[in-house]
């Protein structure tokens, strides 16, 4: 893989990005890189927005992404891809779930979620690509494998290799659960 | 062998790695995982205790009779431990004693900003910060060896993206240790006004010898560059920031000791430059050292560029000093927030909207629950620390009367129950209160991600243990068992009359609202409901819970199967039985 790499995994607190940047983690180790992981514990897990930050490079010194830092954006939740869109290189890539999760504040109907959220996004020149994960978790086997299904879908994107990957998630998922995330990650490693 | 490991996950290593015997803690973010990952140690003895004044005795204590020991805990933990910690730091150790703590810049998960680094320089105690996860378990073995060395314990310092992320570690050996031998010596064990006038002159010898060690100790370290237009005065992970924003422009003095500060180091570094940065979180403690110290012409510049709020970041540095802003796009209009939720199926949700109808002034307490606050169930009147819901609302009873008492509950998590809600409702009864107490069991510690406590009949190493009874407790300390009850917060007609009862009744009054958290594994969910969409008259009674498995769709009720445990709280808030 190219020798600098920041990725970062937004979502909403429950969705499992935190096992998510672990396997990508797990990946980028197996490269020989430096790698630092940032990760999101306590009361902003509670369905909040949650975002971790995975960097890999020969020396990795602060474990945050800013603004115009991350070179993938990988989004489990629509409008958590538009809230950190900001952090993306111009010349960066968005891969987001379609799926949609109401915020409190949609929900008690002091705002409302923002229509057409990836073509604005499109519209702002930016490379985006979309993954209908929760249906794909599901042909796996389970809704709680969306997180893998996202992996997969963003490791096509890296130059690590299939079988790096593999051995990171057997590294970090239980080995009762590795066939149905093997699976998941192949569905979204195959779009 | 090199490991990735959380910053927390390392300081447990470098606990295991030094031989450390005994850990005792109280969990709270950024700090649990310490305690989490040392119990999964089998050498190592660790503990949850009800507070962190306990965890710190009991670490003092097992350092007096010569094992290496460690307490950790957050930031405004080290608030309810620094009774002992201060008068520890006179009697000095026998086996190291270190006190983790972490602390919480940008408020992630916390109450206040408060910066630890005042309380290693009140109480006189070295205090240690890594920047990343490699020097939580260097500098965590090299604080038990400078407890030992200077006879005092030592504090390590961590804050949330040092606690919180994961970097590479090397692994070594644990060195097994011997304890050092004990023998009786009360002029250095038994604080009393002879013994601890002596020892105060110990401590401000001990310092001195501590801050001289520092001129030459190896984690102070200065980091040189040929091309370097100014010098930059850091530590922790600002040094990490600092760092990746200047690279090569700057030369760095990065200090692995942040109390006692060495003065000689740092005044011979800043005499080298035209200009030097003085970067750290929050408080301006280093910044305020170099300027009362130095006394040449180079200039100075900490605080009145870097904001004592917040966290730092390379964008903030790199923009502060060299104007440098990188390119990035947004949308053009406004998001709509995403707040932490109380969790589909929280059994909080039900008590807060009961609390809520019957329109009662709520004093809250820390945990999950302060989130009832929030929309739509805004409930709670305040929230101040561990524990001070029941002693607060007794002073508003005391302020407002009798009768305030009778529209007004204090609500506390079992956990927090034990760490310091006792001690409240034994003042209540004790001075004639009225106030009504609810205890939201959920039989475990929440918030900070599933902790046994004394509540819950598990130790921390999961062996049986006993249940501490709350009703028991409180007919104990002076409360009516008629003024106890119980209530299922899955059931609101239940909850509502007895919260409404006990409200009613004379003397100080106890609700136990018990329910597990819907997020343990032991926890059986029913199966997710659905709406009936003929029926559905789209009045939005159900969205009055803030319940996030609920949204509208096309002025209809839909509830996200993925979320959804099927808990029935929105059903009973349905008058068309759509659900």
């Amino acid at each position: 893989m190219k020798d600098n790499l920041s990725i970062m995994i937004v979502g909403v607190g429950g969705q499992g990005t935190l096992l998510a940047s672990r396997i990508l983690g797990a990946a980028i180790i197996k490269s020989d890189l430096d790698v630092k992981v940032s990760e999101v514990h306590g009361m902003s897990q509670r369905g909040g927005s949650v975002v971790t930050y995975v960097k890999g490079a020969k020396t990795v010194n602060s474990p945050i992404i800013n603004e115009g830092e991350a070179d993938v954006i990988l989004a489990f939740e629509q409008l958590e891809a538009a809230r950190w869109l900001k952090y993306l290189k111009p010349d960066g890539h968005i891969i987001t779930n379609i799926q949609t999760i109401d915020p409190m504040p949609v929900i008690t109907g002091t705002t409302e979620y923002p229509t057409e959220i990836i073509k604005k996004i499109e519209d702002k020149g930016v490379s985006i690509q979309t993954v209908d994960a929760l249906s794909l978790a599901r042909e796996s086997g389970s809704e709680k494998v969306v997180n893998v299904v996202l992996i997969g879908a963003m490791a096509k994107k890296t130059d690590i290799p299939l079988n790096v990957w593999e051995e990171a998630l057997k590294s970090t998922v239980p080995a009762k659960f590795l066939d149905i995330n093997l699976t998941a990650f192949s569905k979204g490693y195959n779009l | 062998m090199k490991e990735l490991m959380l910053g927390n996950q390392a300081v447990a290593r470098g606990i295991y790695e030094a031989g450390c015997k005994v850990v005792s803690s109280y969990p709270g973010t950024p700090s649990t995982e310490i305690t989490e990952f040392a119990a999964q140690y089998e050498e190592v003895y660790a503990e949850w205790a009800p507070n962190e004044k306990v965890a710190a005795e009991v670490a003092i204590g097992a350092g007096i009779q010569g094992a290496r020991s460690l307490c950790a805990m957050k930031h405004v933990g080290l608030n309810v431990a620094a009774d002992p910690v201060y008068t520890a730091s006179y009697t000095g150790v026998n086996g190291g004693v270190v006190i983790a703590v972490a602390d919480d810049p940008g408020m992630h998960s916390s109450q206040n900003e408060q910066d630890s680094r005042h309380h290693a320089i009140a109480s006189k105690i070295p205090m240690l910060e890594p920047s990343d996860s490699a020097e939580c378990l260097e500098f965590t073995k090299l604080a038990f060896e400078l407890s030992e060395k200077f006879d005092t314990p030592v504090m390590l310092r961590l804050t949330t993206r040092v606690a919180h992320s994961r970097s590479l570690c090397e692994l070594s050996e644990r060195e097994e240790r011997e304890l050092v031998p004990y023998e009786k010596n009360p002029a250095k064990f038994v604080m009393m006004p002879a013994m601890a006038i002596k020892r105060h002159v110990f401590v401000e010898d001990r310092m001195a010898r501590a801050a001289e060690w520092g001129n030459t100790a190896e984690i102070n370290f200065i980091k040189n560059n040929k091309k370097a237009e100014f010098g930059v005065i850091t530590s922790g992970i600002s040094y990490q920031y600092a760092r990746e924003a200047l690279g090569d422009k700057a030369s760095f003095l990065k200090l692995g000791m942040v109390n006692p500060l060495p003065t000689k180091l740092i005044c011979d570094f800043i005499d080298r430059f035209e200009k030097v940065y003085v970067i750290e979180e929050l408080d301006g403690i280093i910044e305020s050292f170099c300027r009362a110290n130095y006394k040449g012409n180079t200039k100075i510049i900490g605080k009145d560029l870097f904001s004592p709020l917040g966290e730092l970041s390379q964008s903030i540095i790199a923009d502060k000093i060299l104007y440098n802003t990188p390119a990035s796009v947004e949308l053009d209009e406004t998001l709509p927030s995403r707040p932490p939720v109380l969790c589909a199926g929280c059994p909080h949700r039900g008590l807060f909207y009961t609390l809520k109808k019957l329109k009662l002034t709520v004093s809250g307490d820390i945990g999950c629950y302060t989130l009832g606050a929030l929309a739509p169930l805004s409930s709670l009147d305040s929230c101040i620390c561990m524990g001070a819901s029941v002693s607060a609302l007794h002073g508003m009873e005391k302020a407002r009367g009798e009768e305030f008492a009778k529209r007004s509950v204090a609500v506390i998590g079992d956990s927090t129950f034990m760490h310091s809600g006792i001690t409240g409702i034994i003042n209540t009864a004790y001075n004639g209160g009225n106030t009504t107490t609810i205890v939201l069991d959920n039989s475990i510690t929440g918030m900070t991600g599933h902790q046994q406590n004394p509540t819950t009949g598990k130790t921390l190493k999961g062996k049986d243990a006993p249940q501490v009874n709350i009703v028991k407790l409180a007919e104990a300390v002076g409360y009516n068992p008629e003024n106890i009850a119980i209530c299922d917060p899955y059931d609101l007609a239940q909850t509502e009359a007895t919260i409404k009862a006990q409200l009613e009744k004379d003397g100080p009054s106890l609700v136990i609202s018990q329910r597990p958290c819907a997020l343990l594994k032991t926890v059986k969910h029913a199966p997710a409901l659905k709406v009936d969409s003929d029926k559905c008259i789209g009045c939005k009674m159900c969205m009055r819970i803030g319940c996030p498995a609920i949204s509208m769709k096309d002025g209809k009720a839909v509830i996200d199967s993925t979320q959804c445990v099927g808990c029935g709280v929105c059903q009973q808030m349905c008058k068309v039985g759509a659900l």
